[in-house]
């Protein structure tokens, strides 16, 4: 079976939480339930303030409950997180043809199957 | 379809199936939500339910994205709060939950018997009609306040502090309206050949990415980042764009006309500005470069907070590169001298020769000229000559045809120079938004006869002041109209689903108007008058919806070919023909025509006798990403991410006040207070405050408005406009600060 990874250009990730609603809207869910989830990390100074070097960034990370939009990938679309990134930090695709686009600091895959 | 355009390509009509869904592209301009119009692919189940909505991969714009309010938009239209039908109460019962449900035929007599007694009596002009924010109602509220007489279409905002200041500035200063040129005016967008990606953006007065401006989508900020353009931040928060920022200048709230002009003196004496667009199309620099000299980066930085060496480090970014544009935002406006401050700002992309170049600021294509009315022929010129506040402020002539709000409160409440005794409040809710002093506006409206309010939900305003009550409809409920200010391109909202009695803002609209002035209304329905707003355009209502988004094409250096002045001479469309850095309209309105700085009222530079008491700095109006303005507050997906109204604090600061994290605080200021929930945060100046606006509980008591007056911070400010009459201090005040406690 192909495993199929959630590839984020963390660097990116603005925190906007687009991908939360649309997966939330495409599956159902309730209020607070999501099959993706960002994460906000920081913001802090990193040494001293003056330096304006700061700790402030998001990570989306897909949950037990990504079904990686399998009915929705049927029908030839993306999935709806990865369409409605306002950032288009996220990508979908088989983990191999993901894992040669692992270039850059601060990108993150998740395998999701 | 007209040759004139230019579209997409489309893969299907824009209503098909898919399964067992019927699907409908259309455009989200609302409410719900803001005014960029984003495309969308709306979804109905077999019931006609509306289930889903899609950001719209086709649409040059978003290529697909959309944010959370919108994909929560089918939340908000079968939301089981929703106004379903007309409803009245008795003027006495004002403020009681003593509502009687009436048809629509029943509400339209009574307000048509109301308001023509009182155009009878008192004048038509005894009639005030308001909208709130940008939206597309503007061509309809205007025809029917014109068509019945009035010259009194406006905002209940002190100073008209959103946008309108920058638009009436730029329309005396440079003839139009500039926007930043993000290749939003070309269907292939970035693509485009003459497209050039700014060297650097500033991004001024604004988080683009959770508020967007008219027209403007904000993560294409992100997208141009991803090209290569660099971002400067002018912003007194750490945000995340400023740590992405190569500079981030953290300016105390209300000064950026110093900031501005201090850059400018650097750029000018540093000589980095464009001398040819100078010499050629530019009016009064001498002028100009005399009045920054009087904002020297040592004495501005006292001003700002701003050290010296950023200003100059960002004059020097500004001047030294290839082209630059400016995202600039409502904090511009909503200071008290707005006009100043922005021609302040903009004349620093101007000296620099940033204007109709690729990817610096660029004309606002126009394709229909009515955002800002439609139909002022039908109101006369005897009327318009009432227009309150058109004698003292004759920049109101710049821009839209608005009665100044602050004069029309003052007339409400003494009468002079005439009567007010009605009030039309469509999609508007002042007394928790935009409104200052809202208790003073409550009750100067209450004063009034007769006040029928139109909108999706029960508000404060409705709860307070309402006599008859309309209700209207989501974008997923009607058909409409998109031509949405910023580079305007042509879309059409597409009705796919019926909630209850509801009506569009449209139909309200013509439905009266046929009652009121049926020769200013002659259709029979609103597809036939979208058809006949769309006459000059070639195309019907339904050929647009096919085609939508439709675009004019576009050039640059429209000035060098006579592209901006109705003559068809080269230069802009002022008296000098050139951009006038020294204003011949301003002079002549008594105002200064360069320009100027002024401290903020009340604040440390302006009332230092007041800071014992009120020792912050305060700003509000901060945007977050799952509410519009007073919208959302009820709809459970959005209210998830933002239960509380929130004030940031410094961790020191809050310390230092015995505040901790969540406690619940009031900010006072001299005038009035409000309830926040403090969240501290180490983004946050040590000397400052910020917190949320447009905050009530719709959970809360109706009897009670929704604990509005609790909670709108606006409580802390003035209806006190600008020398112009533009501009108010909604984002700089002072205030203190303590603990809501048991009896306070």
């Amino acid at each position: 079976m192909t495993k199929y990874g959630l590839l984020v250009d963390a660097q990116w990730c603005s925190g906007c939480h687009s991908c939360e609603i649309a997966c939330q809207m495409e599956h159902g869910l309730p209020v607070g339930e999501t099959g993706i989830k960002v994460v906000k990390i920081g913001p802090w100074p990193i040494g001293d303030e003056a330096e304006e070097n700061w700790q402030f960034s998001y990570l989306p990370i897909p949950t037990k409950q990504c079904d990686t939009c399998a009915s929705r990938r049927a029908k030839g679309k993306v999935p709806t997180c990865v369409q409605h990134c306002q950032s288009k930090c996220l990508e979908f695709g088989p983990v191999s043809e993901l894992a040669e686009s692992m270039d850059e600091k601060q990108k993150t895959m998740f395998v999701l199957n | 379809m007209s040759e004139k355009y230019k579209t997409v390509e489309h893969e299907r009509p824009f209503k098909y199936e898919e399964g067992d869904l019927n699907v409908t592209r259309g455009c989200a301009w609302t409410g719900p939500g803001c005014h960029l119009g984003c495309g969308v692919i709306m979804y109905t189940d077999q019931e006609g339910k509306f289930v889903k909505c899609e950001g719209d991969p086709e649409d040059p714009w978003t290529e697909g994205r959309l944010c959370m309010r919108c994909l929560d938009a089918p939340e908000v239209t079968n939301h089981e709060k929703r106004l379903l039908y007309p409803m009245k109460r008795a003027v006495e019962d004002r403020g009681k939950d003593k509502w009687e449900r009436i048809s629509w035929d029943e509400a339209y007599d009574l307000i048509t018997e109301k308001f023509m007694d009182m155009k009878e009596k008192y004048g038509a002009e005894s009639v005030v009609f308001a909208q709130g924010t940008g939206r597309d109602i503007a061509a309809y509220i205007t025809r029917l306040a014109w068509s019945f007489g009035s010259p009194n279409y406006t905002g209940f905002l002190s100073g008209q502090a959103c946008y309108l200041p920058r638009i009436a500035g730029m329309a005396a200063t440079t003839g139009a309206p500039w926007i930043p040129d993000c290749a939003q005016q070309f269907p292939e967008r970035y693509d485009h050949p003459d497209y050039e990606v700014p060297e650097v953006m500033f991004i001024w007065g604004n988080y683009p990415l959770k508020s967007n401006l008219e027209g403007f989508y904000g993560h294409w900020v992100i997208d141009l980042m991803k090209r290569g353009m660099k971002i400067v931040t002018v912003d007194p928060k750490v945000t995340w764009l400023a740590t992405k920022s190569d500079l981030h200048l953290r300016v105390r709230p209300g000064t950026d006309a110093a900031l501005a002009l201090s850059m400018m003196d650097v750029i000018i004496k540093e000589d980095l500005y464009d001398h040819d667009f100078v010499d050629k199309w530019c009016y009064g620099f001498d002028e100009l470069k005399a009045r920054a000299a009087e904002f020297s980066p040592e004495k501005v930085a006292e001003i700002t907070w701003v050290p010296a060496d950023k200003i100059v480090a960002a004059a020097r970014m500004l001047g030294k590169a290839k082209n630059s544009t400016l995202q600039w935002g409502v904090a511009v406006d909503m200071t008290r001298e707005a006009m100043p401050a922005g021609q302040a700002i903009l004349s620093l992309w101007e000296i620099t020769g940033n204007m109709e170049r690729p990817g610096g600021m660029v004309v606002a294509p126009e394709i229909l000229s009515v955002a800002g009315g439609w139909g002022r022929e039908l109101l006369g010129p005897e009327q318009e000559k009432k227009r309150i506040g058109i004698q003292d402020y004759p920049l109101y002539n710049f821009g839209f045809a608005v009665s100044q709000p602050d004069e029309t409160v003052k007339t409400i409440e003494t009468g002079v120079p005439y009567e007010i005794h009605g009030a039309w409040l469509q999609t508007t809710n002042p007394l928790a938004c935009m409104g200052a002093d809202p208790q003073r506006l409550y009750k100067a409206l209450s004063k009034l006869d007769f006040i029928v309010v139109v909108d999706l939900f029960r508000t404060p305003t409705i709860e307070a002041l309402a006599d008859v009550v309309l209700p209207a409809q989501t974008f997923a409920e009607r058909n409409g109209l998109a031509f949405i200010s910023g580079a305007q391109r042509g879309s059409t909202i597409n009705k796919i689903v019926d909630i209850g009695e509801t009506k569009s803002d449209m139909q309200i609209n013509l439905e009266l108007g046929k009652r009121w002035n049926p020769d200013g209304w002659p259709w029979d329905n609103v597809d036939e008058m979208f058809t006949d707003m769309l006459e000059p355009t070639g195309m019907t209502f339904e050929e647009l919806q096919a085609v939508a988004p439709a675009y004019q094409p576009i050039e640059y250096y429209r000035h060098e070919k006579g592209m901006l002045r109705s003559d068809g001479q080269p230069g802009f469309n002022t008296p000098t023909g050139r951009i006038e850095l020294w204003s011949n309209f301003y002079s002549r309105a008594g105002l200064d025509p360069l320009p100027y700085f002024e401290e903020p009222e009340p604040g440390p530079g302006s009332t230092p006798e007041l800071m014992d008491e009120y020792p912050l700095v305060m700003t509000s109006g901060a945007r977050f990403w799952g509410m519009f303005h007073s919208e959302h507050r009820q709809i459970e997906r959005m209210r998830h991410y933002r239960p509380w109204p929130l004030m940031e604090i410094h961790p020191e600061t809050a310390a230092k006040y015995g505040i901790k994290d969540g406690d619940w605080v009031w900010m006072e200021g001299p005038l009035g207070r409000a309830k926040r929930k403090a969240k501290l945060t180490p983004i946050m100046d040590r000397r400052l405050v910020s917190c949320d606006h447009g905050w009530w509980f719709p959970e809360g008591d109706p009897e009670k408005f929704y604990d509005v007056f609790d909670l709108n911070i606006n409580n802390t400010l003035p209806w006190i406009p600008g020398k112009s009459g533009f501009g108010s201090n909604y984002k700089s005040s002072i205030c203190k600060i303590y603990k809501v406690e048991e009896g306070n």
